[in-house]
């Protein structure tokens, strides 16, 4: 590929934001849609530049929960994928029950926790954890369960233990699966926080969009869509960048 | 001739009720023999490694490895497949080194005797050709030099018994000659017992001492062979009269196998 074409790629995406934002600008004023039905994105920004200070302390309130969510989530994903793929057994036992957890919108769990630990931090938190942690468990348990078994037979001769090829083969053979997930898992995050938040918070960015709707100052309800999309983006990328450092092997043949 | 060194006494095993693999296999390899099992696909030639290798114990019969009962996966045993199953994320210097990371006693000394057994991984690799690319990754390797590191892999701890399941299958016909000699010059050089498991009447004539023919399932030997041909064995020899001959008649013999 020749560098100005590689350049134009890499500035594809701005130009694709650019236009979405035209084209919404435009629409709103074609149609003349009045601002507390639908802002157009120029007072969208204006909303954003204009509540700077209260947006940045609620999007920050957002993210650390987000992150210590996801945090809980990474840790147990991690240890309920390992257990569940090394053994065929409790893969098989525990698989449709995770499944049929994972069917559950996470936002009937709110009003539970509300119960257990009121409104506030925790409940958003654990909705962020709830969320997140099942393409963990999957992607780390299919990692370890579909183990080829001849790798096995070389190993097994030689009296390794199953915790022997669970450690040498399975689990870094497991790592792009679960640094893949990851990526899910962050922006699933996000979204459990933000839905926790509109229910049951005070602070956080779900609760400032709730409190700005309920007053019609949409063009404030878009300025946070718009945060929070641009966190989740900048998280997703994140890991997309740690996926590729830590698994190099994994995505062979594609120049880095 | 020495005393067995694996000795099958009617062995038969059965996976499921679906009947034998493989049946009534009566059989001595001594140590330091090449033997070869040759037969059509499905004649339990894989499942044969598996009791020999100890990953697997039989449902009737004795079986004896260096002259006591098999009852577990043997360590003196090294194993390579048709699939190089090397780990992506380990170079080749690393794959060669993990039984040593496993295989006790070595396991305990990993650390302690780590350079004498580089020292050992990188002798080996030079010996297959692979000086060059022992820090390379598998997948930066061609087909033929990933089944050299998988050989050296199941040498590394220095087995007694090596065992080898259709390890040059995949590989085109150049590269797989030229594998032939490679494995022919480490067994003339160590001279550990091989049990290589192969479709190639041509690998298993030029290679063996003694060629195994099994018949189809359930796999049962119906002829032992031995190899009369002079060693050392040059690659020109297998187009030479007396091979091909030789190659004819056991595949006449296969043929025989087939049409039953």
């Amino acid at each position: 590929m020749n560098p100005s074409r590689k350049r134009v790629e890499r500035l594809a995406p701005w130009a694709a934001v650019a236009v979405l934002v035209a084209v919404w600008e435009m629409l709103v004023r074609l149609f003349d849609v009045p601002s507390f039905i639908f802002p157009s994105a120029l007072e969208t920004a204006q909303a954003l530049l204009t509540y700077s200070g209260p947006i940045a302390a609620h999007s920050w309130q957002t993210l650390w929960t987000t992150l210590i969510g996801f945090g809980i989530g990474v840790a147990v994903g991690l240890v309920l994928g390992f257990i569940i793929g090394s053994s065929r057994f409790l893969y098989n036992a525990c698989y449709p029950l995770l499944v049929g957890f994972n069917a559950i919108p996470k936002v009937a769990f709110v009003p539970i926790l509300v119960v257990w630990f009121g409104i506030g931090s925790i409940p958003a938190i654990l909705t962020a954890f709830l969320i997140c942690f099942f393409p963990i468990v999957v992607n780390v348990a299919t990692g370890l369960a579909t183990l080829e078994p001849e790798m096995e037979d070389v190993l097994r001769v030689l009296g390794a233990r199953r915790m022997d090829v669970l450690l040498k083969v399975g689990l870094p053979r497991s790592l792009p699966y679960f640094f893949a997930s990851l990526k899910v898992a962050i922006t699933l995050a996000f979204v459990g926080t933000v839905v926790s938040e509109t229910v049951a918070s005070n602070q956080g960015i779900g609760y400032l969009m709730m409190s700005a709707g309920s007053q019609m100052r949409m063009g404030l309800v878009f300025a946070g869509l718009i945060v929070i999309s641009a966190m989740a983006m900048v998280m997703y990328e994140l890991f997309a960048l740690l996926e590729k450092r830590m698994t190099a092997w994994a995505h062979r043949g594609q120049p880095c | 001739m020495s005393s067995a060194f694996v000795a099958f006494e009617d062995v038969s095993l059965a996976y499921d009720g679906s009947g034998n693999a493989i049946e009534h296999i009566n059989l001595s390899i001594h140590e330091g023999e090449f033997v070869a099992f040759v037969g059509p696909s499905g004649c339990g030639k894989s499942t044969f490694m598996k009791l020999c290798t100890g990953l697997h114990a039989p449902t009737r019969g004795h079986m004896q490895v260096d002259g006591s009962p098999v009852t577990g996966p043997l360590k003196i045993s090294g194993m390579a497949f048709q699939n190089a199953n090397l780990l992506p994320w380990r170079t080749t210097l690393d794959n060669v080194l993990l039984p040593l990371e496993i295989v006790k006693p070595y396991r305990h000394q990993f650390r302690k005797r780590r350079d004498e057994f580089v020292g050992w991984a990188r002798k080996l690799l030079r010996t297959v050709g692979l000086a060059e690319h022992e820090d390379k990754y598998p997948w930066q390797l061609s087909g033929g030099m990933q089944q050299r590191a998988s050989i050296c892999r199941a040498l590394i701890h220095q087995p007694r018994l090596l065992m080898l399941d259709e390890p040059f299958g995949a590989l085109d016909a150049f590269t797989r000659e030229e594998l032939w000699c490679v494995l022919r010059d480490l067994w003339e050089a160590q001279r550990f017992t091989v049990v290589l498991v192969t479709h190639d009447l041509r690998e298993a004539a030029f290679l063996a001492d003694t060629v195994y023919v099994m018949s189809r399932r359930p796999g049962r030997v119906i002829e032992r062979r031995a190899i009369s041909l002079a060693r050392p064995r040059p690659l020109e020899m297998t187009y030479e009269k007396p091979f091909i001959d030789l190659v004819q008649s056991l595949r006449a013999q296969i043929g025989d196998v087939r049409s039953h």
